[in-house]
């Protein structure tokens, strides 16, 4: 009887056991299923676009007028866009992240660290809606104004420099890692024979953490080429070709926005276009992405 | 000769007191923009706040307008995927530290995980779009978009709770199994009590990215003139941060200064969340270790 009872309840724990783990292998697979239902969507609704426009309109023609009624389809003007932000972003958040991040490993307490760190994380907090009204309404009129006067109300200039400082604790935050992991073997070695704190600094510890820094800047570089609500706000959307970024210009995203706004019913061109681009998009961040977690993987083994 | 090593001296022993104030720029660029976003919306907007920017339907008069029904999606739509995406993230993330041992599997799980985590929010919206409203045919309803803001802070919260999990001290987990305990008994009576605080901190983590994300929900929504409470899971919708797209996108001042009042509002809400965030890590771990 005894026996019984234990035999039975040993039985039920190893079936909820069974059950659960079952349970929880299922949830794991929605990340990887997810994947794929992302990328079959947007290949499945991307090759209705295709029919219609030939690839190489769509990667070489330099117009894309897709709302309008004399139709182009080539997506340059609008990657163009993009790859201006997302270069002008780079430019402010690689540098300005990663001084913040050997100021924040080498120079800071851990006092003024513990103060500094949440608010630079706090950066990538705020809804970027917000950020997009701050580039709109303040960066443009009252600062860049001063030293570009003829900048137009929606500007590249005002939209990368946003999404720079959006993405500079991605820049941070990572390279923070990299050098922190960099061993205190290597500081003290060089201590050891006299070097003083800026060539530990600048010549041992940056070059040890090299691919972790570049990591972050490649990863960084993926998140400002996804950003939209800044972009659309801030940058407007004028799809020109052009390198000149005090103008108004619309990024891929922004694009993407818009159709969104208006009404693009199913089935119609206008909506197979926003699978088409967010296809090309995805592509691109995926390749970056990839390269970014490889570098990240290489560096994380070394020490 | 002497002369110049004393000269290349000086300039060094200069460089090397000035980089760390060099260095402090960057972190100095991050701080004033903060502030200076801040103070910029407060003075904007701090006048427009009332009740009735709270209790108000939007309007094309900004003096009558407010963001009563964006505030109701945005509850209905971020309540639902955390319910959906909470519980999914703390399986997900038992099953790749206790129960998936060291195959292959799991380390492809965890490098989709990580996938996920780059892809473009928008890319969310537009896949939703397609997939959950016109394949699936949910329609641009409040239920589509939950389930693209689940998945989409999916793996924010996955990982924080894989943390949560490896935080908790081995010898209680070995200790466990050496008096017979199956994976389960471990998973539920050791780490689930020891990692809640910080799995919790991870799932306000989401819910604060959730309720910020406006790009995806533009796709899946639109943008919409909503002027009645939302009464089922299936009816259209629209959220906070797509209400002040709205209002931002409009070339009148009174619509500006509503939309830094609502800005205000917005980052009033996430500052709540996270202070909840830091008030409940510390309270359960407090709780914990008596």
């Amino acid at each position: 009887m005894m026996t019984e009872d234990v035999i039975r309840s040993l039985r039920r724990r190893r079936l909820y056991n069974k059950v659960f783990s079952l349970l929880f292998m299922a949830s794991a697979l929605v990340a990887t299923i997810t994947l794929v239902v992302i990328y079959s969507t947007l290949i499945y609704e991307s090759a209705g676009f295709f029919q219609h426009v030939s690839i190489v309109e769509f990667l070489t023609s330099p117009k894309w007028t897709v709302l309008f009624d004399e139709k182009h389809f080539g997506v340059l003007p609008i990657f163009n866009a993009t790859l201006l932000t997302s270069v002008i972003a780079i430019a402010l958040a690689a540098p300005a992240g990663l001084a913040a991040a050997i100021f924040l490993s080498e120079y800071a307490s851990l006092r003024i660290r513990s103060v500094i760190k949440p608010v630079i994380e706090t950066l990538s907090g705020i809804p970027t809606v917000v950020y997009g009204y701050f580039a709109l309404y303040f960066l443009t009129p009252e600062f860049l104004r001063l030293v570009v006067p003829d900048l137009g109300i929606h500007n590249a200039l005002a939209t990368g420099l946003m999404i720079g400082v959006l993405i500079l604790p991605i820049v941070a935050s990572i390279s923070d890692d990299a050098l922190l992991a960099v061993p205190s073997d290597l500081r003290l070695g060089a201590y050891a024979l006299g070097a003083r704190k800026i060539d530990v600094t600048l010549r041992i510890v940056v070059p040890a953490a090299l691919s972790g820094i570049t990591a972050s800047i490649i990863l960084a570089f993926a998140r400002a080429m996804g950003e939209t609500m800044i972009a659309a706000i801030a940058g407007g959307f004028r799809p020109i070709l052009t390198i000149d970024v005090k103008q108004s210009m619309e990024t891929m995203t922004a694009f993407i926005a818009q159709v969104a706004t208006g009404d693009a019913p199913q089935g119609t061109i206008e909506y197979q276009s926003l699978f088409a681009v967010g296809l090309f998009l995805l592509l691109t961040t995926a390749v970056l992405n990839f390269v970014g977690l490889r570098v990240v993987k290489r560096w994380a083994i070394r020490y | 000769m002497g002369d110049q090593v004393l000269r290349r001296r000086r300039v060094k022993i200069i460089m090397d007191k000035a980089l760390p104030i060099l260095l402090s720029i960057g972190v100095f660029i991050g701080v004033a923009t903060v502030a200076a976003l801040l103070i910029d919306v407060v003075l904007g907007g701090w006048h427009r706040l009332s009740p009735e920017l709270v209790m108000n339907y939007p309007s094309a008069r900004p003096t009558e307008a407010g963001m009563r029904s964006a505030i109701l999606g945005t509850i209905y739509t971020v309540g639902l995927a955390a319910v959906i995406c909470i519980p999914l993230s703390i399986a997900t993330a038992f099953y790749l530290t206790e129960f998936s041992g060291t195959g292959r599997l799991p380390s492809i799980l965890r490098y989709n995980i990580a996938n996920l985590a780059g892809v473009p929010s928008i890319i969310f919206g537009v896949v939703g779009l397609g997939f959950l409203v016109y394949g699936l045919g949910l329609g641009r309803s409040i239920i589509a978009g939950a389930f693209t803001l689940a998945i989409l802070t999916l793996p924010l919260v996955t990982v924080t709770c894989i943390e949560a999990i490896k935080t908790v001290p081995d010898d209680l987990r070995f200790g466990a199994y050496a008096l017979g305990a199956t994976k389960l008994q471990v998973a539920r009576r050791i780490l689930l009590p020891r990692a809640l605080p910080m799995m919790l901190t991870g799932g306000i983590l989401g819910v604060s990215r959730a309720i910020g994300e406006a790009a995806p929900i533009l796709v899946i929504s639109g943008l919409l003139f909503i002027r009645e409470d939302p009464a089922s899971l299936f009816d259209r919708f629209t959220v906070m941060p797509l209400q002040l797209f709205n209002w931002i996108s409009r070339p009148q001042m009174a619509f500006r200064e509503l939309a830094s009042a609502g800005i205000i509002v917005l980052l009033l809400i996430l500052l709540a969340l996270n202070a909840t965030a830091i008030i409940l890590r510390h309270k359960l771990t407090k709780r914990l270790t008596e």
